[in-house]
Formats: C-alpha cells, structure tokens, sequence
C-alpha cells in the first residue's frame, strides 16, 4: 500500500494539531488579539525551520523517495488575487477559528459542527469556481 | 509516556513537528498544502460539468485525500485518548474580551456556545460557521492556498505572493475579531 505513508503523515498532524491547541477558536482569538506568542510561535518556528530546510534542499540538489529531484513551485507572481482573496480567507478564519486543515482535525475530535463549515467551505471553493473568470487575480 | 504527550504541546515543539510533516510531503514528492481538497471534493463530485475549474483528474490527488482522512484519525485519536481535563489555557486578557462577548472561560477545546451542537440553529453560530465556512473555501481558492500552503509552505520558500497572503489573512481576522464579532454577537 504506498498510500499508508500519506495516512501516517496526516494521523501526525492531526495529533499536532489538536495538541497545540492550533484547532481551537480560543487560540485563534488569541492571536488575532495579539495576546498571546502562542501561535506566532508555532508558525514562526516551523517557517523558520522550513525556510532553512528548504535552503538545504536546493542548496545539496536533494531528490525524493522515488529518486526525482525536489522541486518547489514558485506562486505566480502578481498581488490582486493573494491580498483579496487572502483578505477573505482571514475574515472566515477568525469566524470558524478553523482554517481548512484544523476543520478535519476537529472533526475527527468530536466537534461535529465542523462538518458544517466543511460542507459550506467546498461549496464555498465551487462558487470560487463559477465565479474565477469575474474576479481580479 | 500517554500522560506527557496527552499535556497541550509547546509552541517551540509544535512549529518543529509542523516542519517536519512538511519534509514529510516533500521527501514524498508532494507538498504540504490543504486547501486544494475542497476542489478536489468540488471535481470528485462532478463539478467539472459547470466549470472548467474542477475539469481534472482529481484521482492523481488521492495522495491529498488520504493525507486528509489521516488528519481525522489524527482528530480522533487525540480527542479520545490524548485528552487533559483542563480548558485551553488562553491568556486572562482573551478571556476577558470574549467574556464581553458572551463567550465564557474555556473548559475545553472549542467553545460550547459556538460548536455546541445544540447551537446549530442560533443566529451568531449560523454566521460564524455557515458564512465563516464558506468564506474560508472561496478565500482560500481565490488565494491559491490556506495557512498551510502559503503560512508555512510559501513563505518557507521566500515566496512574496505568500507574504501578501498572510498580511491578506491578517486583514481580513483582525475585521472579523475587533468589528464583525462584537456586531454578530
């Protein structure tokens, strides 16, 4: 099964997730109050720590588990799409305290009104969809 | 050896074991990104038919959804068996601010009067799940990536697209926190 590993990896950060609190509404009030380092200190770590990984890798020409070379796709360049559409990503986030990933975790913990805001976050990402070609990117 | 992985982590070990989940991916050949699933749901489903957008193979995203029912095990498996009896342990000035909102300490993960599912048919909980839901799927895609893929991965790779992103998060909850909540509520 050379799926497993991927249910592995996610079982991983599911438990981080919920144990670093990232999940929870309060932790995500928090920080969008500023009143705690609490979760500037997560992302700041693991950026921090992805940014050197990621210098290594291109810096020693790492391959992956299948022997190709690891690529990193650059984002295209531009602003529109990123600071409006980020803009309405922030205003859902700190209304469900959840973003995409977080809403599985709890799920999965028992908080059953995450399937909700799932099912309204695809239909949310279809309308996207239907609308892509009117919007500024 | 439950006991002390059952506590809340610290943030230093949690950054370090979000890294390495993203190293996982990578070494994998893939990338650490979560928002993409909501489209693959949206294509899986035969959203193909009304746009363009979800006209992919999304079963050569399989990797992405079993990385996805793995997040739920996860969910599972701390909500069942990691668990501490205490409430989150947010700061006194956060609970003072919510407690304005009519949102008392927490004695758990999530608060009851938001996620209760009780809740379900209250004005503030339709908002903050319906509408917040939708928003972050549309913000999301029309961004290109959520906390995962641009928060950690994109600036990860020094990517300015990303850096745009995140301030574009920032806006958009510090409207939320300090001018929707105190309205909604």
């Amino acid at each position: 099964m050379k799926g497993i590993k991927f249910i592995i990896v996610g079982i991983l950060f599911g438990i981080i997730m919920a144990k670093s609190e990232a999940i929870s509404w309060y932790r995500i009030q928090e920080m969008f109050r500023f009143q705690a380092f609490h979760m500037f200190g997560i992302i700041g770590v693991a950026v921090v720590l992805g940014a050197i990984g990621t210098a290594l890798i291109k810096r020693f020409k790492l391959n992956d588990i299948t022997g190709q070379p690891i690529k990193f796709t650059p984002k295209e360049m531009g602003w529109k799409r990123y600071l409006f559409g980020g803009t309405v990503f922030g205003l859902g986030w700190a209304m469900t305290g959840a973003c995409p990933g977080p809403m599985f975790v709890s799920l999965g913990y028992g908080y059953w009104m995450f399937g909700l805001a799932i099912v309204m976050a695809t239909l949310g990402t279809f309308t996207y969809g239907l609308v892509k070609d009117k919007l500024p990117h | 050896m439950i006991e002390f992985i059952s506590q809340p982590w610290p943030w230093y070990a949690s950054g370090l074991a979000i890294a390495v989940v993203m190293f996982l991916l990578v070494f994998f050949g893939k990338n650490f990104g979560f928002s993409s699933n909501f489209r693959h749901f949206c294509a899986a489903c035969g959203g193909g038919k009304y746009s363009k957008f979800f006209d992919y193979d999304w079963r050569s995203y399989g990797w992405s959804l079993l990385f996805l029912i793995g997040t739920v095990i996860g969910g599972w498996i701390a909500g069942n068996f990691l668990t501490t009896t205490d409430g989150v342990q947010i700061s006194e000035a956060t609970i003072n601010d919510l407690g304005k909102l009519g949102i008392a300490a927490p004695t758990g993960l999530q608060p009851n009067e938001i996620f209760g599912i009780d809740q379900v048919f209250t004005f503030p909980v339709l908002i903050l799940v319906v509408l917040g839901g939708f928003l972050v799927g549309f913000g999301t895609r029309w961004a290109g990536g959520c906390t995962s893929g641009h928060a950690i991965s994109g600036l990860s790779n020094l990517q300015l697209p990303s850096l745009i992103a995140v301030i574009g998060f920032f806006i958009g909850g510090l409207i939320t926190t300090h001018l929707l909540l105190p309205l909604i509520f």
